[in-house]
């Protein structure tokens, strides 16, 4: 990790978007009835907590949140082996009737939504469950697609975006590397 | 990151940071059992055998239940162990089910160090569900929850273990475990039940109940095997429980609450008195939820343990 990262997003640039994002998923629902936002361990919560927050300015409610961590429904136990580090998964009550909305910070390959969308049916059948992205990196390689999009990167296959959030990094802003080597995006 | 190897087969010679990790990883999985579908696909199409030498209701029925929550499939084998040839049947029994394509073995045998003969010998992981009198380290670590989730962190807690710490698996993996989590240990028990050599375990030996009481924060008190009288160890189950039985009376002249632990199961009045384990200050129920959640946790950090993984695994796929 020698190259230097680009900003791509600054803190104001982040508060900017998560508002933005917010105005969508209200006006996608006509409102706040039903909804869930539930944040995928561990940048997604923190998202989902902002998300929640302007929500509370702009309409007066609450949402419910919930978190989800998805390491038990991962698809490569069997060649990359057990992750150390398992988090906390808890829902805001039944999920019958609700619209769920899923928060993470990036979306790539589809494999985390993939295995968000099977926890959350363990949990049980809601009316609706939408994805909602800080950033769309491309690179899918499942078909599924957000419904609400913070900013698209075109980025490079071993090239990486990192959120970093206020919580856990310290700092407050999206950057890119680029692969190792050139190949810029 | 392989936190363990291929197996566990004691908890003697982890580190701290391998059973916090493992501890770690239980804390979230006790979530799982509180759900309306208990179940996780994690070990979707392993199987895991479940090896039982010696009769046991309690760790089988935990393990089962972990190994069906993590969505393994899973398979009760219960023999009796020929007395002639040990060594032969275990291994011999154990590469026939691997030859019918089997991932894990968990596995209770009399003999010591069956586990670690075992795993020696056969691909797939081991667990050690307690082989003779050397170890049984998930309730060593069901007991570490347990204290963890009621004390915080396990550092300078004082911890004595009662009773016959001499035959007791359950007491050894608790010294080792308790030990690495820099708790203070201690036992109590009658001369004849404590190992000649306890004192170079490093933990402290309190030949009177009601000292131990004064000192510790916690009991585990140990299950008094009824057949040990017949031997001598002990001279009657009354004498035994006035003079170490844990009691009411007792603990309320202790200078603080102790917590009270048990494995299981249970001589009421003799070892442990029914108002002690009912009381208050008992966690030997948590003991028993806390078993899933970390047989759990012990099975999906050895999942696909093989030697040949754990350079992928070191560099972690890409997320």
């Amino acid at each position: 990790m020698s190259q230097t990262p680009t900003v791509v997003l600054n803190a104001r640039a982040v508060a900017r978007t998560i508002s933005r994002m917010a105005d969508e998923i209200i006006e996608l629902n006509d409102g706040t009835d039903h909804l869930i936002l539930v944040g995928i361990q561990r940048r997604g919560v923190q998202i989902a907590d902002r998300l929640a927050e302007v929500i509370r300015e702009r309409e007066q409610v609450d949402v419910p949140r919930g978190a989800l961590d998805i390491t038990l429904y991962r698809d490569d136990l069997q060649t990359v082996g057990p992750r150390p580090v398992v988090g906390k998964t808890h829902l805001p009550g039944a999920l019958e009737g609700k619209i769920v909305v899923i928060v993470d910070d990036v979306l790539y390959t589809g494999r985390t939504i993939r295995a968000a969308l099977d926890e959350l049916a363990d949990f049980g059948r809601p009316a609706r469950i939408m994805l909602a992205v800080l950033i769309d990196r491309g690179g899918r390689e499942l078909p599924i697609h957000a419904d609400v999009v913070g900013k698209k990167l075109e980025v490079a296959k071993g090239g990486r975006v990192d959120v970093l959030v206020p919580a856990l990094d310290q700092r407050d802003e999206v950057v890119l590397l680029d692969p190792p080597g050139g190949g810029s995006a | 990151m392989t936190m363990l190897g291929k197996d566990l087969l004691g908890l003697a010679g982890l580190s701290r940071e391998q059973i916090t990790g493992i501890l770690d990883v239980a804390e979230p999985l006790k979530e799982i059992s509180e759900r309306t579908i208990k179940k996780v696909p994690t070990l979707r199409g392993m199987t895991v055998v479940n090896l039982f030498f010696e009769p046991s209701t309690r760790t089988r029925i935990s393990f089962e239940f972990a190994e069906k929550r993590m969505s393994a499939d899973t398979v009760n084998v219960a023999t009796a162990v020929s007395s002639v040839s040990k060594g032969e049947t275990l291994v011999d029994t154990a590469r026939n089910l691997e030859a019918m394509r089997i991932d894990m073995v968990v596995v209770r045998h009399p003999g010591s160090g069956a586990a670690r003969f075992l795993a020696e010998r056969i691909e797939s992981n081991v667990i050690n569900a307690g082989d003779g009198t050397c170890e049984h380290p998930t309730q060593g670590l069901l007991d570490l929850l347990t204290l963890r989730d009621k004390l915080g962190s396990l550092e300078g807690r004082r911890i004595c273990i009662v009773g016959d710490v001499l035959h007791s698996r359950v007491a050894r993996s608790n010294i080792w475990g308790l030990q690495a989590m820099g708790a203070e240990v201690a036992v109590c028990g009658p001369r004849s039940l404590l190992p000649g050599a306890i004192r170079e375990m490093g933990v402290q030996v309190f030949d009177r109940i009601e000292a131990a009481i004064d000192w510790a924060e916690a009991l585990n008190v140990l299950r008094l095997q009824l057949e040990r009288m017949e031997f001598g160890y002990i001279p009657s189950l009354r004498e035994y429980n006035r003079v170490f039985g844990v009691t009411r009376a007792r603990l309320e002249r202790a200078p603080r609450d102790l917590l009270i632990l048990h494995p299981g199961p249970m001589n009421r009045g003799v070892e442990i008195d029914s108002d002690v384990a009912d009381g208050p200050h008992s966690v030997i129920l948590q003991q028993v939820t806390n078993g899933v959640a970390v047989r759990m946790a012990v099975l999906y950090l050895l999942a696909g343990n093989k030697a040949s993984l754990a350079e992928v695994a070191k560099t972690g796929g890409a997320t």
